[in-house]
């Protein structure tokens, strides 16, 4: 498969008053055309830091980039000047982001919003780039969209305002578009609504997607492949069977059997004891050891580099070395892990 | 059900909001529900459907425009003296949905959670009020060196925990926990649900628990009302709920929940609702009707036979 984009070993800091938080330590993936990859993790897990850094929107003043690249399109993202920056934002990279109640200009109306990336980025008058613009907001499904046009953002709804930054997101058919939580903000209903949007202009456009989301449900519904972050690194990377269905690290057993299911009777939940580490002073060895009860001795002293699992699925946990003593994964996974070794070979063939 | 004691009784309950004027909201619309004894009422629906509002009238946050809310038989609206309402407010509590906005940054933890103790007087001496105090941290599973600190020294999940201990300061019997876990991680998530239902348990309080995230309301519930607009549109036990979803918007709520599972996603059909659906004739009038045992839902007679036949 063709990549359109790799992250390479990428180290972000932040300086604060406090110290450096290092909130990126070494995160590497690809991403291949046409497909969608979603990074879950909960919040400080580096998720968004990651997808900023692609953007190059990391605040100047204390983000650095202390390492690693990022090759999109035979460019290293990173080393571009800003002015070669704007030239892809919007055009061939562009984002969706969390909140779209704060993410439109409020004081202009929502058809020059639309128009604005396409004045910018393509060389077309403004009656046709107008024509455009009503053209997307039909495309993302907003009835009357001639009125529409002339109205502000308060004049939609929190679903139709998402729908909008939708299609100023896809006004020059970008090659790639992360979204970063594009429906944590919304109804059940408007969320399952957007998300069938998104995969059917994806599949119109062969967009690639990196979508960002705490929310497994969602995952499951959007992924091909799925990244696990934690504490800054990615620790497990699969396709969305192998991660839903044969987890390997212990951070994707806790988060996969801390959701209750609709069909499973009343059973404890398991809940991950502990809180996330502290980034200005990342623990030695596993960042997820502390939390983990099947930690080891070397948990504690080193970090696991990546183990393979089969050619697309990479979990980084010391369970996977050849040493390491068979343990016990929880009921819950399990269950999932039975079903993949009994139904995997007709889910995935 | 009917051995079970009713600890809250709400009674054709509304409220509106800028009553009279064009921009009237009926943000609870003739709602009637009863809350039994030790157990929890799941309350689910969209944003705007009023959920949260219902919540807030029961505790007296605000005033309802019409109909009565009971709590142990007796009347939380209408005027009452303030030893009358200290009374009331002892044995409701509420735990609110955002962790950073509801704890008062300029005071230590300890002051927070005996703010109920001292001004209930329940605390004989300094030395009891700080033992108490020790006492609901080691409840909700923080240590007694907290007890000096600020919120903003605390992560979300452990904030939370300082909310359910401010509200069991005062040993509630009820407790609204309006989407107490919407602000946090799946990992903390589970921590204080489980804290929720151990509480529960040892204590045997009573729970309205408001929600938008289904799979934790069904894990969490014993019945589960839903809303929409103002109105409940079906109740019924939670496993009774997900099994025969009955009333056209509850199958549209349950269809859009995304499930961790692949394959299920893969073959999921969403269903669409459209309030227009029912062609209700004009003048028709729907209720809440008993189709089976424990399980309602909003219709019309026309409709309650055809309901009816879908259960079997």
């Amino acid at each position: 498969m063709e990549k359109v984009l790799e992250v390479k070993d990428l180290h972000i800091s932040f300086h604060t008053l406090a110290g450096e938080v290092q909130a990126i330590r070494g995160v590497s993936f690809a991403l291949h055309k046409g497909e969608t990859l979603a990074i879950v993790g909960e919040s400080g897990s580096g998720k968004s830091v990651t997808s900023k850094s692609i953007m190059r929107l990391l605040p100047q003043a204390n983000a650095i980039i202390k390492k690693g690249n990022i090759l999109f399109d035979g460019k290293d993202l990173i080393k571009l000047s800003e002015k070669q920056m704007q030239k892809i934002r919007g055009k061939d990279i562009a984002m969706i982001f969390q909140d779209p109640m704060t993410s439109l200009n409020p004081t202009m109306k929502v058809g020059k919003q639309i128009m604005e990336p396409i004045l910018k980025h393509q060389k077309i008058s403004k009656a046709e780039a107008k024509k455009r613009a009503i053209d997307l907001l039909k495309m993302v499904g907003i009835t009357n969209a001639e009125i529409r046009f002339n109205q502000y953002p308060h004049q939609f709804s929190g679903g139709m305002r998402q729908r909008v930054v939708i299609a100023i997101a896809l006004a020059c058919k970008p090659k790639i578009l992360i979204a970063d939580e594009p429906t944590t903000a919304l109804d059940v209903t408007i969320q399952a609504q957007i998300l069938d949007l998104m995969k059917e202009l994806q599949k119109k456009m062969d967009t690639s997607i990196i979508f960002i989301t705490h929310d497994l449900g969602v995952v499951a519904n959007v992924a091909d492949r799925v990244a696990v972050m934690y504490a800054g690194k990615i620790v497990e990377i699969g396709t969305v069977d192998e991660v839903f269905y044969n987890p390997q690290h212990p951070y994707t057993w806790g988060l996969i059997s801390s959701m209750p299911s609709l069909d499973a009777e009343d059973q404890e939940l398991y809940a991950i004891p502990g809180t996330p580490p502290d980034l200005l002073h990342p623990p030695k060895g596993d960042a997820f050891a502390p939390r983990n009860q099947y930690a080891m001795k070397i948990d504690l002293e080193q970090e696991p580099p990546m183990f393979k699992v089969s050619e697309t699925h990479f979990a980084a946990t010391w369970l996977l070395h050849p040493d390491a003593p068979k343990v016990e994964p929880p009921e819950a996974v399990k269950r999932r892990q039975f079903q993949f070794s009994h139904e995997g070979g007709r889910i995935i063939g | 059900m009917a051995e079970k004691e009713k600890l809250v009784e709400v009674k054709n309950l509304k409220l509106y909001f800028n009553k009279g004027k064009p921009n009237e909201v009926k943000a609870v619309d003739n709602v009637s529900i009863d809350i039994y004894r030790g157990e929890t009422l799941g309350l689910v629906g969209e944003s705007g459907s009023g959920k949260s509002t219902i919540g807030r009238t029961i505790i007296r946050l605000y005033q309802a425009t019409e109909g009565q809310v009971f709590f142990k038989g007796v009347n939380v609206h209408g005027k009452k003296t303030s030893a009358e309402l200290k009374k009331l407010n002892r044995k409701m509590q509420m735990i609110f949905q955002d962790p950073y906005a509801s704890l008062n940054p300029r005071m230590t933890v300890a002051d927070i959670i005996a703010e109920g103790i001292d001004i209930h007087g329940l605390a004989e001496n300094k030395k009891d009020r700080l033992e108490k105090v020790y006492k609901l941290l080691a409840m909700v599973g923080l240590s007694q060196e907290h007890a000096n600190r600020y919120p903003h020294e605390f992560s979300g999940g452990q904030r939370q925990r300082i909310g359910i201990a401010r509200a069991l300061a005062v040993k509630p019997e009820f407790i609204i926990a309006d989407e107490p876990i919407s602000a946090l991680d799946v990992s903390i998530q589970a921590q204080v649900v489980n804290l929720m239902k151990k509480l529960q348990r040892e204590q045997e309080i009573t729970y309205l628990f408001i929600a938008h995230d289904l799979s934790m309301v069904k894990y969490i519930s014993d019945r589960i009302a839903v809303m929409y607009f103002g109105k409940i549109v079906e109740l019924a036990e939670s496993n009774e709920l997900y099994r025969n979803p009955i009333h056209p918007y509850t199958k549209a709520l349950l269809s859009a929940i995304p499930l961790p599972d692949p394959a299920t996603e893969r073959a999921r059909k969403r269903i669409a609702y459209d309030p227009s659906q029912h062609r209700y004739k004009p003048g028709e009038e729907c209720k809440l009707c008993e189709i089976k045992k424990g399980h309602w839902v909003m219709c019309s007679e026309e409709e309650f036979a055809l309901y009816q036949n879908q259960l079997c």
